[in-house]
């Protein structure tokens, strides 16, 4: 019965996924998707977060075993116990963390788990072979460099190579884009593209539209682990159409936000310089500053200094040079407690290894930043009755939807536990917050709660700085919007309204690619 | 007294901590630690003293021990790798295990007889070499000898061939190396078993080599435990590793020979004329120990490397979100 | 197309295995560390036939030379006392995820710095017990958390694996003792200091035998009492108290617990020294409560190793930590005539493996199903 799964159309498929269920404790990430991607195309899987792509990827790749449903490649069914045997198949994925082991070279890390070497590694011969390979694909990179020493986009075409090295004919790439600037993303697109040109095929998630509209022959669409479109040529969708099957409703971003009324000066951030945890700089003389009663957002592509700001910000990091006074009190180089105690809250990114305890309770969890004082405690000793009265009515205040507060916080889900996290750092009437990526990988009702929420901190006269990836959050929700580039504020915008203004998002876009404003201004003068 | 003497016999009692830590060595770099080694090492040194007495030969004696020890340490291997347990206390309990196992089966040992013991000899013309003939290459253990094999061995095995590569990978990303088709719980599961065998060989090479005889819980006298600091002295590197170890053997025996002399850099024997001095020698191996981890603690710190990435972690495969 | 080819597999049973999404009773833990101590009684048995032995003799005896009658259980009780003490100082650096495994060597050294009152002599012989006793209680202690600072400041300056230093630390304490008992406090050559006067001693319940006559030969000493409310006062300060709160949210989760604003490294030291103290109580209420002189054996016999077990098996919990420190007291009371001799701290270690293995049933379920879904 197989001719049936290859005889449809004049290209033949490479890939048929047929009916796939994957099912996590509590999730049912995959019901009964189907999928099928054609020889030499770019086939983009588009969805929200959260919405299964990766796992059905990761089932197509054998990292994941479906619990029903079957996979045929160039026609024959295939079971893929693990990734090994996927890539025996010809198919191969670039995961969107990277798996390179950072203390290994390029050709030690592309060598793993291969047959040849046998024994003997001969590094030298494979470093030629490593080089050779590149070259061919047009993924340049120093086959004797250690993984660490590599940037972002250096180790995303290691991986590329990795799976090229082992003769793979279908690539799929998890969320490609997310780490990289613009210009990388054009590089990448050039490589996808030569691939083709060699008889590959390539499958493309993301959840952005205008990147699989531009990169992709065709398009599928899942929304919670359903599919919604398969196979839709990009070229005759539009993007209003994909963005209803991905979200199920018309995306309308209409979050209701007064005028801002910006009182003075609560934080100033001035010329700070920081180093990452590898030890090289991160932050290379930033300065900024926060107004009570505004939002403030910082922009920027992934990785570019914003985790170390809220970090030294908080108090979390320490800084190089430089300070950050709160209210007019040094705060940087301090330790956390300085800030806690002069009205600083902090919604780390982190939330399950930073912001919670996972093995205590809700109550223990929401206690973290005022146990110190009554009517917590007294004289050094815990007023437990005090303590869970104020859990449960949180719980109830902010929709923590839980049988009861004595649940250890690990049992949660991530909307819940961002609801306990922003509940202990809201309940304590902050005078400044900073909030970094404060909904990513919530589902649509659980982020409006959350920027709700900010808003609200806003009107309640707080300063709250918000470091976010996703621009469109940004701009709905900020008053002014900082961009960083490498350690560095390129430059800063106003955000007028809450109208999204096509000029603003271009200038925001370039400042982000590395473009000081100053430069986009002036050639901005030059150009009228 | 002569030091030379004192450094061979220091290099044949550092043999016991090198086998044991190049185990343990290749345990951690798999990601696993093993704070059972003490326990190993007894089960080793008692199997292979009380085969060797059931048969009168010592070689089946060095199979048994390293079978046994081995076979122990896959205990520890299940608890950590498959059932996901804490490291620490697991191999802590490993050790109460081993401690126990070996003084049970090891009962009236220690009144048994003499033994035949591995064989000692010299290497021809490299004797030859002035101080270092002596030292290295003169009427020693086959074991020594062995030893001296095992430290390039495991040097160029984890830096320069395939198996090796993998084991690096598993015990920094292994995620990663499961994505690539490697066996990761099976490596692992593996890396224990060497080490296990490598501990039980350390006892063997007490109990039949360095210092024969059943002696219970003294017959190790917690070398195990030093051997997993000189790990940590040794940055999971095997050179150093056997620096360490032959320093430690050395002062070990440094420590028994001081008190034996009447005169001692041409003044009256401290140690020698009051016994209960040599207590505060006995401190020394331990405290050497404490100094030994401080410096490496602070020399990783200050250069930034460090254990295994995943050293100490369960891998659970296909979790959500990984 | 029909369903061709699909990873279901064929079994008369499907066993699967999966986290946990909520809490399992509070009657599950207590139950499954119960099965882990019968299965580890079972495998015992196993090996000590295997070993020749009589399985059912042993533990019939273990049974009946700890808690047979009013005089066994009495004498279980005084050798619970020390493990009491000592698994509390586990307890509480454990629960930090500080791996103290020095508790033997503060032990042996809060002996010795009670015995330091005695022996130099700080104070008199003929000193009241009530100023005796807490005088020798705080140089216990006292002696104890400088055993336990040592590693607490290494672990917090140099970030020295606390593991290893701890139990380098226990070998240092032995040799250490040694040299006082063999160097400048021996008696007539022996490896042991003179006896301790009267006042020294901790009161015994025999000493009540004129009123009561029921309490004749029970060697039972204040020392349990210390130990019972040392294990309230830690139960307050862990679930009770801002510095338990911080212990408890450190343990659990070091970031967060710097994300709070708490000082790590300070605590580190602290509790590390508290432990200490505790460890040192221990060894304070052995050497005044039963060896009445100080000496290596009977000091240096395991009780801190013995509290790693006792405290894991509790769960941490200073209140359950008396009722499993009485097993394990009766184990030792009775081990002491059991041949092997190895035979008791064979089983201590079955019995911590079956534990620490039994835990994957807390955090996972084991579903078995019949047939295919």
């Amino acid at each position: 019965m197989t001719e049936q799964s290859s005889s449809k159309s004049e290209v033949p498929l490479i890939v048929e996924m047929r009916g796939i269920v994957k099912r996590f404790p509590g999730v049912l990430a995959n019901d009964h998707v189907d999928f099928k991607l054609l020889h030499g195309e770019i086939h983009g899987l588009l969805g929200e977060n959260g919405a299964g792509k990766s796992t059905l990827m990761n089932v197509l790749a054998g990292l994941y075993r479906q619990e029903a449903g079957t996979i045929f490649v160039n026609g024959e069914p295939k079971v893929f116990s693990s990734p090994r045997d996927a890539i025996q198949a010809g198919i191969g994925m670039v995961h969107q963390h990277f798996m390179l082991v950072p203390s290994q070279t390029v050709t030690e890390n592309i060598l793993l788990g291969l047959d040849d070497p046998r024994f003997f590694l001969r590094l030298p011969e494979y470093d030629a072979k490593v080089a050779a390979l590149g070259e061919r694909f047009g993924l340049k990179v120093d086959p004797r460099a250690k993984i660490w020493q590599l940037s972002v986009g250096e180790q995303q075409r290691v991986e590329i190579l990795k799976m090229l090295y082992r003769g793979v004919d279908v690539l799929i790439m998890d969320e490609p884009t997310a780490v990289l600037a613009p210009q990388e993303i054009e590089g990448l697109f050039v490589t996808l593209r030569a691939m083709i040109a060699q008889g590959k095929s390539v499958i493309f998630i993301s959840h952005k539209l205008q990147e699989v509209s531009a990169i992709a022959d065709r398009v599928s669409v899942l929304r919670r682990g359903v599919c919604t479109a398969s196979g839709v040529p990009s070229k005759g969708v539009s993007r209003q159409e994909l963005a209803r099957l991905m979200v199920g409703r018309e995306v309308v971003f209409s979050i209701d936000k007064k005028p801002s009324n910006p009182q003075g000066v609560v934080l100033e951030v001035n010329d700070i310089y920081a180093e990452n945890d590898k030890g090289l700089p991160a932050l290379r003389g930033v300065s900024l500053n926060v107004r009570a009663g505004e939002i403030v957002g910082v922009a920027g592509v992934a990785g570019n200094g914003q985790s170390e700001i809220s970090q030294v910000i908080s108090g979390m990091r320490q800084c190089k040079q430089g300070q950050v006074l709160l209210n007019g009190d040094k705060v940087s180089n301090r330790n956390t407690l300085f800030g806690i105690q002069h009205g600083m809250a902090y919604v780390p990114e982190d939330r399950t290894h930073v912001g919670s305890a996972p093995n205590l309770s809700i109550t223990d969890n929401v206690i973290m930043k005022n146990y110190r004082k009554p009517p917590i405690s007294h004289n050094g000793l815990l007023d437990m009755k005090a303590a869970t009265r104020l859990a449960n009515e949180l719980k109830t205040a902010y929709d923590i939807i839980v049988p009861s507060v004595s649940t250890p916080v690990r049992l949660l889900s991530g909307g819940n536990l961002q609801r306990v996290i922003l509940a202990r750092e809201i309940s304590g009437l902050p005078a400044f917050m900073v909030a970094v990526q404060p909904t990513r990988g919530l589902d649509v009702g659980a982020i409006e709660g959350v920027q709700r929420l900010l808003l609200a901190q806003r009107e309640a006269g707080a300063a709250v700085l918000l470091i976010s990836e996703e621009l469109e959050e940004l701009l709905s929700l900020s008053d002014r919007i900082y961009v960083i580039y490498e350690g560095k504020i390129m430059g800063e915008v106003k955000v007028e309204g809450g109208e999204t203004d096509e000029g603003l998002v271009d200038v925001i876009g370039q400042m982000m690619t590395g473009t000081p404003l100053d430069q986009i201004q002036k050639e901005g003068a030059v150009a009228q | 007294m002569d030091f030379t003497i004192i450094l061979q016999a220091g290099i044949a009692s550092g043999t016991v901590l090198l086998f044991a830590t190049i185990g343990e060595l290749f345990a951690e770099r798999s990601g696993v630690m093993n704070l059972g080694v003490e326990g190993m090492m007894l089960i080793g040194a008692m199997s292979a003293f009380s085969t060797t007495i059931a048969t009168g030969n010592p070689w089946l004696g060095v199979i048994v021990a390293m079978l046994f020890a081995g076979l122990i340490s896959q205990i520890h291997a299940f608890i950590v790798i498959t059932l996901q347990a804490d490291q620490v206390v697991s191999g802590l309990s490993l050790t109460f295990l081993g401690v126990g196992i070996s003084l049970v089966l090891g009962e009236g040992l220690s009144k048994a007889g003499t033994v035949s013991l591995l064989p000692n000899f010299s290497i021809p013309l490299l004797t030859l070499i002035p101080i270092i003939g002596k030292i290295f290459f003169t009427n020693q253990s086959i074991l020594v000898y062995f030893g001296y094999l095992l430290v390039p061995l495991s040097w160029y095995y984890i830096n320069r061939t395939r198996p090796g590569l993998h084991l690096r990978a598993v015990g920094e990303y292994p995620s990663a190396t499961d994505a690539l088709g490697i066996n990761v719980f099976r490596m692992r599961y593996f890396y224990v078993f060497v080490g296990g065998m490598l501990a039980g060989l350390a006892g063997a090479t007490i109990s039949l080599a360095v210092s024969p005889g059943w002696f219970s819980e003294l017959t190790t006298g917690g070398q195990g435990w030093i051997a997993i600091g000189l790990v940590i002295f040794a940055q999971w590197d095997p050179i150093r590793a056997a620096v360490g170890a032959y320093a430690f053997g050395a002062l070990r025996r440094l420590i028994l020979d001081i008190q034996g002399p009447l005169v001692l850099f041409g003044l009256a024997n401290p140690f020698y004329y009051n016994p209960y001095l040599g207590f505060f020698l006995q401190m020394l191996p331990y405290l050497f120990t404490v100094v030994v981890l401080v410096i490496g603690s602070r020399e990783a710190m200050r250069k930034r490397i460090g254990a295994p990435a995943a050293l100490g972690n369960p891998y659970i495969r296909g979790e959500r979100g990984k | 197309m029909t369903e061709s080819t699909t990873v279901k597999q064929k079994m008369p049973f499907r066993i699967r295995i999966e986290p946990r999404l909520s809490e399992p009773p509070a009657w599950y833990p207590a139950l499954v560390s119960f099965g882990a101590l019968i299965v580890a009684l079972v495998l015992g048995g196993i090996l000590i036939t295997l070993s020749g032995g009589d399985a059912l003799r042993s533990y019939q005896h273990i049974a009946k030379a700890s808690f047979g009658d009013i005089g066994v259980i009495s004498d279980t009780i005084v050798k619970a006392t020390p493990i009491i003490l000592a698994a509390l100082a586990c307890s509480v650096a454990f629960r930090m995820k500080l791996w103290n495994i020095g508790a033997e060597g503060q032990f042996i050294m809060g002996a010795f710095g009670a015995s330091a009152i005695v022996l130099i002599p700080v104070l008199p012989a003929d000193t009241s017990r009530w100023v005796f006793i807490p005088v020798m209680m705080i140089a216990g202690m006292a002696a104890g958390a400088i055993w336990g600072f040592i590693p607490g400041y290494l672990k917090a300056k140099f970030n020295v694996n606390e593991i290893i230093s701890t139990l380098m630390l226990n070998y240092v304490a032995v040799a250490w003792v040694n040299f006082w008992i063999f160097g400048v406090w021996t008696e007539g050559g022996f490896q042991m200091s003179p006896k301790f006067p009267n006042g020294a001693s901790l009161p015994r319940l025999l000493e009540l035998s004129k009123t009561f006559p029921a309490v004749r030969g029970l060697t039972t000493h204040l020392g349990l009492l210390i130990g019972i409310i040392a294990a309230i006062v830690l139960w307050f300060i862990i679930f009770r108290s801002r510095w338990g709160y911080e212990i408890r949210l450190i343990g659990d989760n070091p970031r967060a617990a710097q994300y709070a604003g708490i000082n790590i490294t300070q605590n580190t030291i602290w509790v590390m020294m508290l432990s200490g103290a505790l460890a040192g109580l221990g060894g304070m209420s052995e050497i005044a409560g039963v060896v009445h002189r100080l000496q290596t054996a009977p000091i240096a016999a395991g009780y801190g190793f013995t509290g790693i077990i006792v405290a894991w098996l509790a769960k941490l919990n200073p209140l359950a930590i008396i009722f499993v420190s009485i097993l394990f007291g009766a184990l030792i009371l009775a081990g002491r005539e059991i041949q092997p001799s190895g035979v008791p701290k064979m089983i201590q270690g079955i019995i911590l493996v079956c534990l620490i293995a039994s835990d994957f049933l807390l955090r996972y379920r084991i579903i078995i199903s019949r047939g295919e879904e």
